[in-house]
């Protein structure tokens, strides 16, 4: 298709909802969604109050979808949605938005704010609207595989090493087996050591496990976009390869978008239910240590460390838990954020933020809070289980000269193993 | 049109009318929205989310902690609201009248309490809708119109019961009519969230609770 | 009937004395009127010392639609009353329950009033006038109640229309009002009015105005025409079980341990709060009680369109329509246009989704530069 203006409308149309629809009925204009957004908070302008993001998409329901609206647009009372308003709604919707979804935590109406802002997402896309980068970063998945755009080739020979480091062999493309292992984009490029990790962790277990090179990554740019098609795409090649080496779990990787494009959204986009089970790899580490299979020895000393929830990944995803009882396993000094779990404050990267040029400096801007959140704690340690997490913080630790380390969680748990002689 | 004919006229065909259009208006309001559907779930999930969506519901009465200081005057007013709605004892008599159930009422000096709360915590979400930055870049004209057909109630309601103003009947009469207005506002303004925030808050619950959230 | 002409005889005062009436009896009427009507004390010895020196008012007494209660009100007791001392003060000149004559004689008197004290007599009024039909309705003597009202008021002082009926329509005129009844204020625009509602009013009411007539002139009315001094405070205002509605203490039912209690009878339909009377402060039967000292709940009767305010038992909070019918047909409406709006909803959403191209990998081509 080409995008245009009307397709971008006509998406609008198509998308809005019942959930939508009950959503947009009820606000009452409180702005108390705004109290929950780091946009706002970090920046005071109002005009990143996450409701007002939508508003297009509102003026459409309302003059579409109900009576009221109808007979006002007979009156002449409607205003239409221009190109230009969807044009100034890219700033609102891409650039200063993780989709992190706390304002859906507190709206006091129950509103899923963030659940519209995905399909305005949609609409803007639609309409050519999308973010360049995010654009840029679609093609290069389709093409390579990797949203950073690595190979499969290069993920061979990581795999080589890997098996060279720990003696171990590393299966790709073997059928049969218990999980298909998908990594993200940044573990192939700065946290490849997972791979051993992994390795390790599993043999020990007793664990099966392969790569596919039909699909190595778990990135969805498409979901971040709201090209459902190309999300679906994207979906499609990791639901093709798991069928075809017959494999009933797949492992989705420290990375929260991801979790949410394989896990939830992936079989409503392609429109049908998986022959296979996702999970996120905290799930599956967890699920060993519960079986007893994960012998790790407790922290040396007692470090404090903290841990920060992806959103995509705990608000939005639902795995919460996994990852307090690992942390909890290996060190006696954990320490809750103040907010955390569902409530956590989102890191200011994710959404696709952090590969937006124009949103740089906003997205340094809004890491005042977590630089907060941390420092309250007075920990060096901060643990994650998403790469675009991982990213921002080690960035905004950098950008304000914190003594902090960032780890993933995948990573301390290796980490943490018991040496063959310690057991 | 005299005070006892006004009076007259509220409590049997303005109610009626007023009755009417709320009804109707409810009615098409709520199917406008259910007729939009909801995708079907195609993923694994957690939990059907329907015990969820009716948990949210509830728990959304109150706050998130942070949420406070932003809602605590809101949250006041609507209490207050409810209270008085509620627990007026000539008020339970209109329910029991329409409903068949009876609750019985509290005591006038807790109404009068609510009321008086009600009515000055109204005026400060007032302030807010202007001096809030959020709330403010959020308002319409509409919001302005609709604040006052909420205040209406309150306010004629606390003079007739106390007896202020021109004259009893009179006040009484003033008092129905602007709830009347209410009424007939309810399913044309935003004053729908009175009924579709269960709904919102059911559909955000169970979107939730299906990949095992509480939220 | 200027004074000279006035030999003591014919003074009250005069006529009381050769009645048998004591001067001490008259001292006391004049006094539970004076502090029925609120006035100071002073005004007792006023209106006494009017009353004896003026001569007998004449009135027409006019009975339209009605029941006699009015009449009753005023004269039935069982012992003679303070109150029936009224008529001691007025030539009742033509009332066709009261007089002794009948026919062309009772007609006749009428008229030879309303030449004899042509703008000088008092017309009092009970009962509704209906107009419907030329108003055939009602007819006295084949003079239809309207025609004759027209022809009496033209020279009248002043009406007082006693009763709900005469002041504002009354049960006549109640929903359907098959006779198109209607109150005298409707017909009459000419004359001063004073209106003593009640179904029936309290006597002492009826008389006490009266009184005021004869002394001191038209009291102070009140936007219905209601003499003030009566009808200035609601029942509720004067209630003796008024502070039980305050602590919120209701009788739920006429048997139950509140309406034995005497709490507050607002629960079982007292319309106390919007009727304006005296009956929670002059009562009934010499003082001896009044509707909700009995425990019934006020029914409101000396409002306007009492009867069409909805039943005397629902409270006064409720509607006074029954609107199940109503609701449920809303309910349907609601739900037949919901169905429409949500059928044109779905069309809508489906044409959209026939409308929509995938969004493609050549799409983020076309803008990726």
């Amino acid at each position: 298709m080409t995008t245009s203006l009307e397709q971008g409308i006509n998406t609008l149309k198509r998308v809005i909802d019942a959930p939508i629809a009950s959503y947009f009925s009820s606000c009452t204009g409180c702005g108390i969604c705004s109290s929950a957004c780091i946009f706002f908070t970090e920046t005071g302008d109002p005009k990143y109050t996450p409701i007002r993001r939508v508003e297009p998409m509102r003026r459409i329901w309302e003059q579409e979808y109900t009576v009221i609206g109808k007979l006002k647009k007979l009156i002449g009372l409607a205003k239409e949605v221009t190109e230009q308003d969807l044009k100034d709604n890219v700033e609102l919707a891409f650039e200063s938005c993780t989709t992190c979804g706390r304002c859906s935590m507190v709206c006091p109406i129950g509103n899923d704010i963030v659940y519209m802002i995905r399909r305005m997402r949609e609409g803007l896309t639609a309409a050519g609207l999308a973010p360049k980068e995010l654009q840029a970063a679609a093609v290069r998945t389709m093409e390579t595989g990797s949203v950073m755009g690595f190979p499969m080739k290069t993920l061979e020979a990581m795999v080589k090493a890997a098996e060279e480091e720990t003696g171990i062999e590393i299966n790709i493309d073997k059928p049969d087996v218990d999980y298909l292992l998908l990594l993200s984009s940044a573990e192939v490029m700065q946290f490849n050591e997972i791979i051993s990790s992994l390795a390790k962790i599993f043999k020990e277990a007793g664990v099966t496990w392969t790569f596919s090179s039909k699909a190595h990554e778990a990135g969805n740019p498409g979901m971040h976009m709201g090209a459902s098609e190309i999300e679906a795409m994207m979906i499609n090649r990791i639901v093709e390869a798991a069928e075809e080496l017959n494999i009933k779990k797949v492992i989705s990787p420290e990375c929260g978008h991801a979790y949410m494009a394989i896990r939830w959204e992936g079989p409503n986009v392609i429109g049908r239910p998986y022959p296979f089970e996702v999970y996120h790899i905290i799930e599956v580490l967890d699920e060993l240590r519960a079986q007893g299979k994960l012998h790790t020895r407790a922290s040396s000393g007692t470090v404090p460390m903290t841990f920060h929830d992806p959103c995509q990944a705990a608000r939005r995803g639902g795995v919460n838990e996994p990852q307090r009882n690992l942390l909890n396993m290996m060190s006696s000094n954990f320490k809750e954020m103040n907010d955390s779990m569902a409530c956590n404050w989102c890191c200011g990267g994710g959404g696709g933020m952090n590969t937006i040029e124009k949103a740089e400096p906003l997205v340094r801007k809004v890491f005042h809070r977590k630089r907060q959140q941390i420092e309250e704690l007075d920990v060096n340690i901060v643990v994650t289980m998403c790469a675009t997490c991982r990213n921002t913080l080690e960035e905004g630790v950098e950008d304000n000269g914190m003594d902090v380390t960032v780890l993933g969680l995948t990573e301390v748990v290796a980490n943490h193993l018991l040496k063959e002689n310690e057991s | 049109m005299n005070e006892v004919e006004l009076l007259n006229w509220a409590r049997g065909p303005g109610l009626a009318y007023a009755t009417v259009f709320m009804v109707f208006g409810l009615t098409l309001r709520v199917l406008e929205i259910l007729s939009l559907g909801r995708p079907k779930e195609y993923a694994k999930v957690r939990s059907s989310g329907v015990k969820e969506g009716f948990r949210t519901i509830i728990r959304r009465n109150l706050p998130e902690k942070h949420c406070w200081k932003y809602i605590t005057a809101t949250y006041i007013f609507h209490v207050g609201l409810f209270v008085v709605i509620f627990f007026f004892i000539p008020h339970t008599q209109l329910f029991k009248d329409v409903f068949g159930v009876f609750w019985d009422g509290w005591p006038n000096y807790i109404i009068d309490f609510f009321t008086i709360l009600s009515i000055a915590t109204m005026m400060y979400v007032l302030i807010q809708r202007r001096v809030n930055p959020a709330r403010r870049i959020l308002s319409r004209p509409s919001d302005y119109f609709v604040w006052l057909v909420t205040f209406l109630p309150l306010v004629t309601g606390y003079m007739a019961f106390h007896r202020i103003g021109p004259d009893y009947t009179l006040m009484l009469a003033m008092h129905i009519l602007s709830v009347e207005l209410l009424m007939v506002m309810l399913p044309v303004t935003k004053l729908v969230h009175a009924v579709t925030f269960a709904m919102a808050r059911y559909y955000n619950g169970s979107n939730a609770g299906r990949k095992g959230v509480k939220v | 009937m200027t004074e000279e002409r006035v030999d003591k005889a014919e003074t009250l005062g005069g006529s009381l004395i050769s009645n048998g009436v004591s001067r001490r009896t008259f001292l006391k009427f004049c006094s539970t009127v004076a502090s029925a009507m609120a006035l100071p004390p002073a005004a007792a010895k006023a209106m006494a010392e009017k009353l004896s020196q003026a001569t007998r008012q004449s009135v027409i007494w006019l009975s339209f639609q009605e029941c006699t209660g009015c009449t009753e009100s005023i004269t039935r007791s069982h012992k003679p009353t303070l109150e029936s001392l009224i008529f001691d003060f007025i030539s009742l000149d033509y009332h066709h329950t009261l007089q002794a004559a009948s026919g062309d004689a009772a007609e006749h008197a009428r008229e030879e009033a309303q030449k004899k004290h042509k703008g000088k007599y008092i017309l009092i009024v009970d009962g509704a006038i209906p107009v419907k039909d030329g108003g055939v309705y009602s007819t006295i003597a084949g003079i239809t109640n309207l025609q004759m009202l027209q022809d009496v008021a033209k020279d009248a002082m002043a009406i007082v229309s006693v009763g709900t009926c005469a002041a504002y329509g009354g049960l006549p005129k109640a929903n359907p009002n098959p006779t198109g009844a209607v109150a005298v204020s409707d017909i009459v625009k000419d004359k001063p009015i004073i209106n003593i509602p009640g179904c029936p009013p309290i006597p002492v009411v009826m008389t006490g105005v009266l009184a005021h007539v004869l002394t001191f002139g038209i009291p102070e009315l009140d936007s219905h025409g209601r003499p003030m001094a009566f009808f200035g405070d609601s029942i509720h205002d004067r209630c003796y079980r008024r502070p039980f509605y305050d602590k919120g203490q209701f009788a739920k039912g006429f048997d139950d341990e509140g309406a034995r209690k005497g709490w507050c009878l607002f629960e079982v339909g007292c319309k106390g709060p919007t009727t304006h009377n005296a009956c929670a402060t002059v009562k009934w039967n010499n003082g001896t009680s009044f509707p909700i000292q009995s425990g019934h709940g006020c029914i409101g009767c000396s409002e306007p369109d009492f009867w069409d305010a909805g039943s005397f038992y629902k409270p006064l909070s409720t509607g006074s329509m029954n609107m199940e019918g109503w609701a449920t047909g809303a309910l349907a409406a609601g739900a037949a246009v919901g169905v429409a709006s949500g059928l044109l909803n779905s069309n809508t959403k489906s044409k959209a989704e026939a409308k929509h191209e995938p969004v493609t990998l050549e799409d983020m081509g076309a803008k990726n530069e």
